[in-house]
């Protein structure tokens, strides 16, 4: 940083003052999902305390924090994205047709498939941009035209099988990598997919013409941004990310026509999190994957302590509730 | 608002000083439009048949019911995503009570209107006090409720009483009791925002939340109460679906995606999702086109996954029809 700071001489508690203010700058999203994670160890070594464990945790977590990331650039715009769950159902569903059971059409598909993701997401941004729907109507139309077309093109069942190529992206790992032993190929992905949308969102206009629509879109307008370009990029982008994430988790669960539901909440969760505000002019690329991380941990810590599924929900409620009310809280102390 | 002008036709002229929201001819365009496809493709009931009308609005009801009071929280700049599973923790505790006899009807009654109580009073004290986006504060709620329902029922449970389906299939005259308690709760939305005071407080929140509490508005108590009630209509609505299903299953609520349909009629309806501007009649027009398309769909035998397509596309032209004429950029 390139600002001085004013040391006084000496004195211990000036030292830890100092520390305290560094601490209190880290978002609680990391100090969370770590507790979280060292509980799991103390409850499992056999499985969260080994490189092992921690890959196959990664490889678990990795497709929802790529859909976080993406759902994360409309909400900072000021937005939401109601088809990413939709999405991913289209591109397992579709893909399975696609695909043919032959393993040579795996890249074919998967290219038609991000195809189809500029699409989505280029007519969820001229919808918003140009007729004007607020997102939230414009991508719940879209959700049941996304999902419907899918179910209609397959004719409401899966057809066929994904191939094993078409689902390394989600389930493969390299095997016998040093330190790592063996690294999932969904983190690479996830990876990649990070510090792509770290650069976009920090290091380009781009992501700053974000923050500033999603703060106050008549003042970014006055001053020169493109508001409905930015726009339109980023509805592209989220669906994108939302293919991404919805190869990745074929690739994990198979076909199910079921497989999207609910996740359009669960990205928007792994946001709210990691410290996003809707209504947007907030985000950060790592702390929603480590929002992601933190509510796959928690879904883990549940399943261990023998809780049914049911439960997580309640439990989810109450975390995202929280999350949400403790920003709220502390922001409104300090003014 | 709207100025009249003499230089506008005749038409404008009479329309704007009537107000008819354009949601209203949306109505007629989508009878007429599916009166004629069905006259030409399929065996011309929709005009000729007046029982299939009655059909139309029957099956409106529950969504009808929900989207009253999803009107008021949307007028009040907020939200409710919880409704689905409201309707569900009702239609089976309710059934859970009744045991298919008569005399547990009140008991079963009362439970699950407390229930609705504390889902609304949840709602909007976190809403309000926690300062928790009213979006992720009613999905908060709304998964916590669906994990305490699944934890706890997995299947149709209990059964109403024979008496205590008429609420369902009961008629008075020819008119079905379940149109006419419907159309109770449309008036009563009605006459609680144009006629008291509480309405005129919702409205001033929905408006401008910071001007209403400099006036003296106690805002948070009319958001809290905005809450409660639509917490109360869902409730209502999950009644309803119960006394037609006979008994209650966990997945009544979400499977009707009553909360995602009730926001889009609302918004079809003319209630801006900002707040502040709107009302029920809007919404009932939108309850009716939702009501008209599934009906005119299903003469027409079109696949259901096709139907979906449809109705998503429905959604965004119908709110496009407003917006597109606005100056101000959406989010």
């Amino acid at each position: 940083m390139a600002t001085t700071t004013y040391t006084p001489p000496g004195g211990v508690s000036n030292t830890l003052h100092n520390a305290w203010v560094g601490i209190k700058k880290i978002p609680p999203v990391f100090p969370v999902f770590f507790l979280i994670f060292i509980v799991l160890g103390f409850l499992n070594p056999v499985k969260y305390q080994s490189m092992n464990g921690i890959m196959t945790f990664l490889r678990t977590a990795a497709p929802l924090a790529v859909l976080a990331v993406g759902q994360m650039f409309v909400l900072a715009s000021g937005g939401f994205d109601l088809t990413v769950g939709a999405i991913v159902t289209f591109v397992v569903l579709v893909s399975s047709k696609l695909l043919a059971n032959d393993p040579a059409n795996a890249f074919p598909a998967i290219m038609m498939m991000l195809g189809a993701g500029v699409l989505i997401g280029l007519v969820n941004g001229l919808v918003v941009s140009y007729l004007k729907v607020p997102s939230f109507i414009t991508t719940l139309g879209m959700m049941l035209l996304v999902r419907g077309a899918a179910l209609y093109y397959v004719g409401g069942a899966p057809q066929g099988y994904l191939t094993d190529n078409w689902r390394a992206f989600g389930r493969n790992y390299f095997e016998n990598v040093p330190v790592f032993e063996r690294v999932p190929y969904a983190l690479l992905v996830m990876i990649g997919v990070a510090i792509l949308s770290y650069i976009l969102f920090n290091r380009t206009n781009y992501g700053k013409q974000i923050l500033a629509i999603g703060d106050n879109v008549r003042a970014s307008q006055l001053s020169g941004v493109r508001v409905r370009l930015v726009r339109v990029l980023t509805f592209i982008f989220c669906a994108l990310m939302a293919i991404i994430g919805g190869i990745m988790i074929g690739g994990y669960g198979g076909v199910n026509v079921t497989i999207g539901e609910g996740l359009e909440m669960q990205s928007i969760a792994a946001c709210v999190v990691g410290g996003v505000l809707l209504g947007g002019g907030k985000g950060s690329v790592p702390n929603v994957i480590f929002g992601a991380f933190t509510l796959q941990a928690i879904v883990n810590l549940l399943n261990m302590l023998g809780l049914p599924k049911p439960y997580t929900d309640v439990v989810q409620g109450l975390i995202i509730i929280g999350a949400v009310a403790y920003v709220g809280l502390s922001s409104q102390k300090k003014r | 608002m709207t100025t009249i002008t003499a230089s506008d036709s005749w038409f404008k002229r009479t329309t704007r000083s009537i107000h008819i929201p354009p949601v209203f001819i949306f109505l007629v365009v989508t009878f007429l439009v599916s009166g004629l496809l069905d006259q030409f493709y399929s065996d011309g009931q929709i005009f000729s048949n007046p029982a299939i009308m009655m059909n139309i609005i029957v099956r409106s009801v529950a969504l009808g019911i929900v989207a009253v009071g999803q009107t008021l929280v949307i007028l009040g700049a907020s939200i409710d995503l919880s409704v689905a599973f409201t309707i569900s923790i009702t239609a089976v505790m309710s059934s859970y009570i009744m045991k298919g006899e008569t005399a547990n009807v009140p008991v079963a009654l009362l439970a699950v209107f407390a229930i609705g109580a504390i889902i609304g009073l949840t709602n909007g004290l976190v809403i309000t006090k926690l300062k928790v986006s009213p979006f992720i504060a009613t999905l908060g709620v709304s998964l916590i409720v669906k994990g305490i329902i699944n934890a706890t029922f997995s299947n149709y449970t209990g059964s109403v009483p024979k008496s205590f389906e008429y609420f369902g299939y009961g008629t008075i005259g020819s008119i079905p009791v379940s149109i006419i308690i419907m159309l109770l709760v449309f008036l009563a939305g009605w006459f609680l925002l144009a006629r008291t005071k509480f309405g005129a407080h919702l409205y001033g929140v929905g408006g401008n939340s910071e001007v209403a509490r400099l006036s003296g508005v106690r805002t948070d108590r009319v958001l809290i109460g905005a809450h409660i009630i639509c917490s109360m209509t869902a409730v209502l609505a999950g009644i309803f679906l119960v006394s037609q299903m006979r008994s209650g299953a966990p997945w009544v609520g979400p499977n009707g995606l009553y909360d995602l349909n009730s926001i889009a009629t609302v918004v079809i309806g003319g209630t801006a999702l900002s707040g502040g501007k709107g009302g029920v009649w809007g919404t009932l027009a939108g309850v009716l086109i939702f009501g008209i398309l599934d009906t005119t769909f299903n003469q027409l035998g079109v696949n259901p996954y096709l139907k979906m397509v449809l109705r998503g596309a429905i959604i965004v032209l119908a709110v496009a029809s407003y917006t597109i004429r606005s100056k101000k950029e959406a989010a």
